[in-house]
C-alpha cells in the first residue's frame, strides 16, 4: 500500500508555456534568466509558466494554486495539452504526452484524465444524462452500457432523478456535478478541476469540497485541482504547489507552506489563514505523563509530586485510556487502601488528532483537565493544554508539532502546572 | 489626363474569357440547366398537384408544426387570398424558384461557412468573395448567366444563389464561431475529434444561427424574382415587370402583396424553426 501510494503518476520536467510570436526568443531570455516583466517588454511574448517540475503522486490531491494570472490555469491545460507546451517533458504514467501523435493523445483524454471546469462548461442542448454520457459516446460505447455508466455517475454526485432536465434548469452546484459526473463517467485516473468550486457560493462550496474528499477516498483517483483561494487549497490538498508569475515558488504539505513559508511571497500568502482551521490536534497535543492502572495510587501520587501535576491519565499496558485520577482522589484512595480503579474517573473527555481546532474550542474551554487525544484504537496519543493552542493560534511555531510528532516533553510538565 | 495612362481593357478581356468559358464548357452548363430546370418543375408539378385549398391548408399545417397556431391562420388565409387574387400558379412559379435557390444556396453554403469557421485561410479568401456577392449589382450577373444558361428560369435561379447564398454563410461561421470557448475545451478534453465537435456540440449550438441566415437568404432570393423575370423566369414576379412596363397600377399592386404575403409567411416560418426548444434559462 504504501509503495503503491509512492508512484508518480505524472511528472512534469521543466515546463514551460510562452505565449506570443516570438516565443522562441523569450525561451532563450528565460533560460538566461530574465523574468518575467523583462521578456514581455524585450520580446512582446508573455510567459504563462515557467519552468514548471513536479511530481504528482498516484492517488493524491495535488494542487496547484495561484492569484489570477499566475499561470495555474495554463499549466493545468499543460498536462492534457490543451495547451501545447513550448518546452519541457510531461510524463503520465511515465509515457511523454509532449511527443504523442493526435490519435494517441485523444485516447489519454478519452480514459485517463478527466476534466472539471470552472463555469462547467455543459452542453445546454443536451441534458443532464447525454451531457454525462459525452465522453463515452465519443468513443463509441453502446448506447445501453454508456446510459447505464452516465446513470451511475450521476447517483454518485447524488443527482439522480435530474437526468432529463436540461443545464440551464439546474443551480449553480447541481451543474457542477454535471460536470463531475460528466468526467467520472469515463473512469480516468486522473481527474484535473479548473478552478472547479470558484463559481459556486461559499456554503455550496463547503459541501463539495467535502463531497469530493468523500469520492477521493472512495475511488483513489489522483486529483489536480486548482484554485486561487488558500483556505480551499489547505483543505483539500494533499500537497500544494503555489505559482506566482508563472513560476513555482513552494510545494509542499499545506503544514510545510504554512510553517515555513519558502519566501516572502508566500509568507504574506499565508499570512491571513485561519489557523484554528487548519491545525489539528496532532499539531498541538504535548507529551501525556501517564500512570498504569494496575500501579498502586502512592506510586501515581508520587509521579504527581515529581512531575508537580494535579492529575494524570491513566492507561493499561497497551496504552489504551482508561480514564483520569486526581491527586485528592490519589491521596484518598491510598489512605483508605483503595485501588486506582476505585477512584478512576471514567468519563473524561477525548478527542482525535484529527480534529481541527475550530472543533476543540468548546471543549477545551470548558475541561477541567487536559483533554485527551487518542488514535482509533483508543490509545493516549497525547494532550491538549489550553496555553499551547493560545500559542499555536498566535502562530509561535514553538507550540506547533512537526508533522503531528510530539518534541519537547519538558515544556509541557511546566504548561501543566500552570494550567492547573 | 486620360492619354497619361493607356485605358486598359478590362471589359474585352472579360467578355473573351465569357466566350471562352461558353466555347470550352457549354455541355457542362447545358448539363445544369437541365438538372436546374427540371429541379424547378418537379417542385411546381408537386405543388401544383394537390387542389390549392388543399396545398393551402398543408402550409398551414406546416407553419403549426414549425411556429405558432397564429401563423398557421395567417399562412392559411394568405394563400387562399392569392388564390382568390388569382394568382395562383404563378406564385407557385415563383415559391418553386425561391425554394429551389434557397435549397441549392444551403447546400453550398453550409458546408462553406463550416470551412471557414475552421480555416483561417479560407475565411481570408472567401470573405471579399462575399462582399463582391452581395454588392455586385443583380442585373450584372443575369448577362453572363444568359450566355450560360440561355433565357428562361435557370439564369434567374443562379442569380438568385449567388444572391441568396451570402447570409447564410456568413451566420453559419458566425454561429460556430459563437460557441463559448469553454465548450470547445470540454470536447478537446474529453477527446472529441474535429468532426464528432462540429457535428455534436457547435453546429447545433449554431442552428439558431444558422436559421437566422437561412430565413435571411429566402428574403435576399424573394427579392431577386422580378429582375430573374426580366431573362425569363416565369412567376409572380413576370406579372409585376408586366405591370410596370405597361403602367398598371393596380394589377401591380395586386401581385405586389401577393409577393409580400408569400414573403411574411416564409419569414415567420423560418424565424421560429430557429428557436431552439431545450428548456430554461441559458447557463
Amino acid at each position: 500500500m504504501e509503495e503503491a501510494m509512492l508512484k508518480k503518476k505524472i511528472e512534469v520536467k521543466n515546463a514551460s508555456k510562452i505565449f506570443g510570436k516570438s516565443s522562441k526568443r523569450a525561451a532563450q531570455l528565460l533560460k538566461e534568466g530574465k523574468t518575467k516583466k523583462e521578456i514581455l517588454k524585450e520580446t512582446g511574448a508573455t510567459v504563462g509558466v515557467n519552468n514548471a517540475a513536479f511530481d504528482v503522486l498516484d492517488g493524491e490531491i495535488f494542487v496547484i494554486m495561484g492569484l489570477s494570472g499566475s499561470g495555474k490555469s495554463t499549466l493545468v491545460r499543460l498536462l492534457n495539452r490543451l495547451i501545447d507546451p513550448t518546452a519541457g517533458r510531461i510524463l503520465l504514467d511515465g509515457e511523454d504526452i509532449v511527443k504523442m501523435n493526435k490519435e494517441q493523445l485523444r485516447n489519454v483524454r478519452r480514459k485517463k484524465i478527466g476534466m472539471v471546469f470552472q463555469n462547467f462548461a455543459l452542453f445546454p442542448h443536451k441534458t443532464i444524462l447525454e451531457n454525462t454520457e459525452y465522453g463515452l459516446e465519443i468513443q463509441g460505447v453502446a448506447k445501453e452500457e454508456r446510459k447505464n455508466k452516465a446513470i451511475e455517475s450521476l447517483h454518485l454526485v447524488g443527482l439522480s432523478g435530474y437526468e432529463s432536465q436540461y443545464p440551464g434548469q439546474l443551480s449553480g452546484g447541481m451543474q457542477q456535478r454535471v460536470g463531475l459526473a460528466r468526467a467520472l463517467a469515463n473512469d480516468p485516473d486522473i481527474l484535473l478541476m479548473d478552478e472547479a468550486f470558484s463559481a459556486l457560493d461559499p456554503l455550496i462550496r463547503k459541501d463539495m469540497q467535502d463531497e469530493l474528499l468523500q469520492l477521493h477516498e472512495d475511488m483513489g483517483k489522483t486529483i489536480i485541482f486548482i484554485t486561487h483561494d488558500l483556505d480551499e487549497a489547505l483543505r483539500i490538498g494533499d500537497r500544494i504547489a503555489l505559482m506566482k508569475d508563472g513560476e513555482i515558488v513552494q510545494i509542499g504539505t499545506p503544514e510545510e507552506i504554512l510553517m515555513n513559508p519558502s519566501n516572502d511571497y508566500v509568507e504574506r500568502f499565508v499570512e491571513d489563514v485561519d489557523l484554528s482551521k487548519v491545525l489539528t490536534a496532532n499539531h498541538i497535543m504535548k507529551h501525556a505523563d501517564t500512570v498504569q492502572i494496575d500501579r498502586g495510587p502512592r506510586v501515581a501520587l508520587r509521579l504527581m509530586e515529581s512531575l508537580r501535576i494535579s492529575s494524570i491519565y491513566v492507561v493499561d499496558k497497551g496504552g489504551r485510556l482508561m480514564g483520569a485520577l486526581t491527586a485528592q482522589d490519589a491521596v484518598a484512595a491510598a489512605e483508605k487502601n483503595l485501588k486506582i480503579e476505585d477512584v478512576l474517573i471514567t468519563d473524561v473527555i477525548t478527542t482525535t488528532g484529527e480534529s481541527v481546532l475550530t472543533d476543540l474550542f468548546d471543549i477545551v474551554s470548558t475541561a477541567t483537565i487536559p483533554v485527551a487525544v487518542v488514535d482509533e484504537k483508543n490509545r493516549l496519543k497525547g494532550i491538549i493544554i489550553r496555553g499551547a493552542m493560545i500559542g499555536a493560534l498566535a502562530g509561535d511555531n514553538q507550540f506547533i508539532n512537526e508533522n503531528g510528532e510530539i518534541s519537547d516533553s519538558n515544556q509541557v510538565v511546566a504548561e501543566v502546572t500552570e494550567h492547573e | 489626363m486620360n492619354e497619361l495612362l493607356p485605358r486598359l481593357p478590362f471589359a474585352d478581356w472579360i467578355d473573351t474569357g465569357v466566350d471562352w468559358l461558353v466555347d470550352v464548357f457549354g455541355p457542362v452548363f447545358d448539363g445544369i440547366a437541365t438538372g436546374l430546370e427540371a429541379t424547378v418543375e418537379t417542385f411546381v408539378d408537386i405543388m401544383d398537384f394537390p387542389p390549392s385549398i388543399l396545398l393551402a391548408v398543408i402550409f398551414a399545417l406546416l407553419a403549426w408544426w414549425f411556429s405558432t397556431k397564429k401563423i398557421a391562420l395567417f399562412t392559411l388565409i394568405g394563400f387562399l387570398f392569392i388564390d382568390y387574387l388569382g394568382y395562383w400558379y404563378p406564385m407557385l412559379q415563383m415559391l418553386a424558384l425561391v425554394l429551389t435557390s434557397v435549397a441549392i444556396a444551403i447546400i453550398i453554403g453550409v458546408p462553406i461557412g463550416i470551412w471557414m469557421s475552421q480555416q483561417l485561410m479560407a475565411r481570408r479568401i472567401i470573405t471579399p468573395i462575399l462582399d463582391l456577392m452581395q454588392t455586385m449589382p443583380a442585373f450584372v450577373y443575369l448577362i453572363p448567366a444568359i450566355f450560360f444558361f440561355n433565357i428562361g428560369v435557370v439564369p434567374g435561379l443562379v442569380a438568385s444563389i449567388i444572391f441568396a447564398m451570402p447570409p447564410t454563410i456568413r451566420l453559419t461561421m458566425l454561429g460556430i464561431e459563437q460557441v463559448p470557448k469553454d465548450l470547445i475545451e470540454a470536447t478537446e478534453a474529453f477527446g472529441s475529434t474535429t468532426w464528432q465537435r462540429l457535428l455534436k456540440v457547435q453546429i447545433p449550438l449554431a442552428k439558431p444561427n444558422i436559421m437566422a441566415g437561412v430565413n435571411q437568404s429566402i428574403m435576399l432570393s424573394l427579392s431577386m424574382v422580378v429582375i430573374a423575370s426580366m431573362v425569363g423566369a416565369p412567376g409572380l414576379g413576370t406579372k409585376v415587370y408586366q405591370a410596370v412596363t405597361q403602367l398598371k397600377t393596380g394589377v401591380g399592386v395586386e401581385t405586389g402583396v401577393a409577393i409580400v404575403l408569400v414573403a411574411i409567411i416564409l419569414d415567420r416560418i423560418t424565424q421560429h424553426a430557429g428557436r431552439s426548444k431545450q428548456g430554461g434559462k441559458e447557463s
